[in-house]
């Protein structure tokens, strides 16, 4: 067997390599995304993106019920759009098996909640694995595969981001061949929920989840460790972990299935301490169902459900020992992510902020318009509600306000649940402006394909989704489209259709910065004529970061490698300071 | 080797950081250790602050280096650097990459670049190691390859066998960058 450092996330594609599975599908969403990108090696598995996780879903719950294997993978609010038809396979189970991947942010290191999905498991009534390095990772993901099957149900393996993103050590093996051929096979009492047969089948789900429970006291993946017999410690994950780190004498009950608990296992084991922990990250899950079988713990009311566990966090929070912290005084001035040099959303935000406009965001890249100096996004919530939140917000508003809310969106968001408030703008006739800023690719995530970027996931040509068709098919009669490198352009249009008392929508045209395939000609970079330059700072309000001000010379310089040349700094100049390199 | 050690990689998204940290963790792959490496991916990639956690020894477990316990601090800029040394034990030594790249706030001139770092860096760590990778890089001829100049001098402190760090960057560098890199990688261990 082959010794090598994989990622979380590129164990859990290899186990579902390994597993035989023949189907992936996902949406992309930090800190998932490397799964499908990983599992795109693997040629024997046909591996797509969705517009969105419910599709994702379905797309794998398809592919199930034909008789592959089959992989799904999201983020953890990931799950909140693919709920519905989540709650429901777990009453008709499957055919082939079916992995559920769902990678949590505890930290909220790039994401808009800190939900925690292993409530998903307990609501859904659907069995969940949870690894706490690369090797159970890849190990967990084969059992899940092989529990589908055998219980006739959904599996959720979790992760979080420090599984996802963290590397260690795995043992490779060869692809499974021992797996059942897809065929049609109609069984509509399985499949078919009307609630007749729905009825049926909750009865089979709860008596599912008891077997579950017996079951799961007795394999491998629920262990204890013996250490000095004083102190007994619950816990799973990546928790696991940290307490082999802080409390290394301690006897550990580590558990690989999170639910349903095993709660036999629990009881013997709870027995035979005294001081008894759970340690788990974000919501005292496990805590809770062990406080219900009347046995006392301690845990949250020591350690934090907000934010992730590291080994001083442990200590700090358990046993009051002071920790180190990375220096965070005034002295050292923060850096937080910045839209890049050249990319096209800058201009937009810079014109809205002068228009005064109410922003409701949504999730991208774009979101960083937020940041100042362009400050100009008012809200962001989830995914599309940046349509449905203007229609709302404009509905209680004076006309005077009304003309002030813009909705502002990506390409791949608006795909992913935005179009559906499109229509609903149009239809319940919102006065409100929406933005869609087609920068053709999924960018915050790592640049992944959709249905707007004319490839697939294995790069293979795509059929290309005409934004400007689509709105107007919904019904939006007035669709303008517009170049962001314009400023003045760009200007007339936002003030124009602000002012517009009907539905509006302006798509940009630009393509993210960072896709060289869509890029023409790469532009020469600009410098600033120190003659010209009166250091008036104008340019700095973009908030580009080839654009530095030089506080001895008091001018603005700009940084020639990583200028692209898109020349929204010049348009900002009054005195013509910006000068293409090659000019002189 | 009976306990873990703890490199904590530090700078700016876009520096190539994670390859770094990708080429340290093959070498203690293939000298035979537990290993493991932590890092976020994510919004922190544009232009923002990011770390890298490399940890090994016999047998690893959190890979996240508890606070406080880095034995090496490597770093490719000097505010960045500043910003994790209370991580470092007493007796860590830091590498650091004589360079600084102006957060958001400073390019725009709101606040400004502190100064006397390296001073900061060497009163506190009187082993510290900085590195001149500019120019290094521009001798070795690719100003892109600064951070193997780096992975050269923080080579040059660790006891690993030469010939794992080559045939570590071997595997993950592509055949057409190689020479230039093995060049800086040479002149970086030359430095340190």
């Amino acid at each position: 067997m082959k010794k090598t450092l994989l990622s979380g996330n590129e164990a859990i594609a290899r186990g579902a390599y390994e597993a035989g599975a023949l189907v992936a599908c996902a949406y992309p969403g930090t800190p998932s995304t490397e799964i499908l990108e990983n599992i795109i090696q693997y040629e024997e598995i046909d591996s797509s993106w969705a517009p969105n996780e419910k599709v994702a879903l379905e797309v794998g719950i398809g592919a199930s019920f034909g008789g592959a294997r089959v992989l799904v993978t999201m983020k953890h609010v990931g799950v909140n759009v693919a709920a519905d038809p989540l709650f429901t396979l777990s009453y008709t189970g499957v055919n082939g098996g079916l992995v559920l991947v769902v990678a949590d942010d505890p930290e909220l290191h790039s994401s808009q909640n800190e939900q925690d999905s292993r409530n998903y498991a307990k609501f859904s009534k659907v069995p969940m694995f949870e690894p706490a390095d690369s090797h159970e990772a890849l190990e967990y993901t084969k059992l899940a595969f092989e529990l589908s099957e055998q219980f006739d149900t959904p599996v959720f393996l979790r992760s979080t981001t420090r599984i996802s993103h963290s590397k260690s050590v795995v043992e490779l093996t060869e692809r499974s061949t021992d797996i059942q051929q897809p065929k049609l096979e109609r069984n509509p009492a399985k499949y078919v929920m009307l609630p007749g047969n729905a009825r049926k089948l909750h009865y089979v789900v709860e008596q599912r989840t008891l077997d579950l429970e017996e079951w799961s006291c007795k394999q491998p993946f629920n262990r204890i460790e013996k250490g000095a017999g004083e102190v007994g410690v619950i816990t799973s994950g990546v928790s696991y972990q940290y307490v082999k780190e802080t409390l290394p004498d301690a006897d550990v009950l580590k558990i690989g299935m999170v639910w349903p608990l095993p709660k036999q296992l629990i009881r013997d084991f709870a027995s035979k301490y005294e001081t008894l922990y759970v340690i788990e990250e974000l919501d005292p899950f496990i805590e809770e169902q062990v406080r219900a079988m009347g046995i006392d713990v301690i845990g949250k009311d020591k350690l934090s459900i907000c934010g992730e566990l590291t080994p001083g966090r442990v200590k700090q929070q358990l046993f009051d020992q002071e920790i180190p912290t990375e220096d965070v005084s005034a002295e050292l001035p923060q850096r937080p992510p910045s839209m890049c040099p050249g990319c096209p959303h800058r201009g937009v935000f810079y014109e809205l902020k002068k228009a005064k406009a109410y922003v409701t965001g949504d999730i991208g890249c774009y979101t960083l318009g937020f940041m100042p100096p362009l400050s100009a996004m008012d809200t962001c919530i989830c995914m599309g509600a940046s349509v449905g939140m203007a229609t709302g917000i404009s509905k209680v508003l004076s006309a005077e306000e009304q003309r002030k809310v813009v909705g502002v969106i990506g390409d791949s968001t608006f795909l992913h649940t935005g179009v559906n408030g499109l229509m609903d703008m149009v239809y319940n006739k919102s006065t409100a402006t929406l933005i869609i800023l087609d920068n053709r690719i999924t960018a915050m995530t790592g640049r992944q394909e959709n249905p707007t970027s004319g490839y697939q996931l294995n790069k293979k040509e795509a059929p290309r989704v005409d934004m400007e068709q689509l709105c107007r098919a919904v019904g939006v009669e007035h669709v303008t489209i517009l170049d962001p490198y314009d400023l003045a352009k760009t200007k007339e249009v936002i003030r124009t259709e602000m002012a517009r008392e009907e539905v509006s929508v302006i798509i940009t045209t630009r393509p993210c910065m960072l896709v060289p395939r869509d890029n023409e000609i790469p532009r020469p970079p600009l410098f600033v004529d120190n003659d010209k330059c009166t250091g008036c700072r104008a340019c700095l309000q973009i908030g580009c970061p080839a654009i530095t001000w030089d506080p001895k010379l008091k001018k603005s310089v700009v940084d020639k490698i990583i200028c692209t040349g898109c020349d929204v700094c010049k348009q900002t100049c009054k005195f013509d300071a910006f000068q293409e390199c090659g000019d002189k | 080797m009976s306990e873990v050690k703890n490199i904590l990689l530090a700078g700016v998204g876009g520096q190539g950081i994670l390859l770094a940290s990708e080429v340290i963790s093959e070498v203690m792959l293939m000298a035979g250790l537990d290993v493991k490496k932590n890092e976020i991916h994510g919004m922190s990639q544009r232009g923002g602050s990011v770390v890298s956690h490399v940890r090994y020894g016999e047998k690893v477990y959190s890979s996240i280096i508890p606070e406080g316990e880095v034995d090496i601090l490597f770093s490719f800029e000097l505010l960045e650097t500043c910003r994790y040394l209370p991580l470092l034990r007493k007796d860590g030594q830091v590498v650091v990459n004589n360079w600084k790249i102006s957060p958001p706030g400073v390019a725009r001139g709101a606040q400004e670049y502190p100064e006397n770092l390296v001073e900061n860096i060497q009163q506190q760590f009187p082993s510290s190691k900085i590195v001149d990778g500019l120019n290094l890089a521009l001798a070795a001829g690719n100003p892109k390859t600064v951070n193997t100049v780096l992975i050269g001098a923080l080579s040059n402190i660790l006891s690993f066998d030469r010939a794992l760090w080559v045939t570590a960057m071997e595997k993950m560098i592509p055949q057409r960058l190689l020479d230039v890199n093995m060049k800086a990688f040479e002149l970086g261990r030359g430095e340190a």
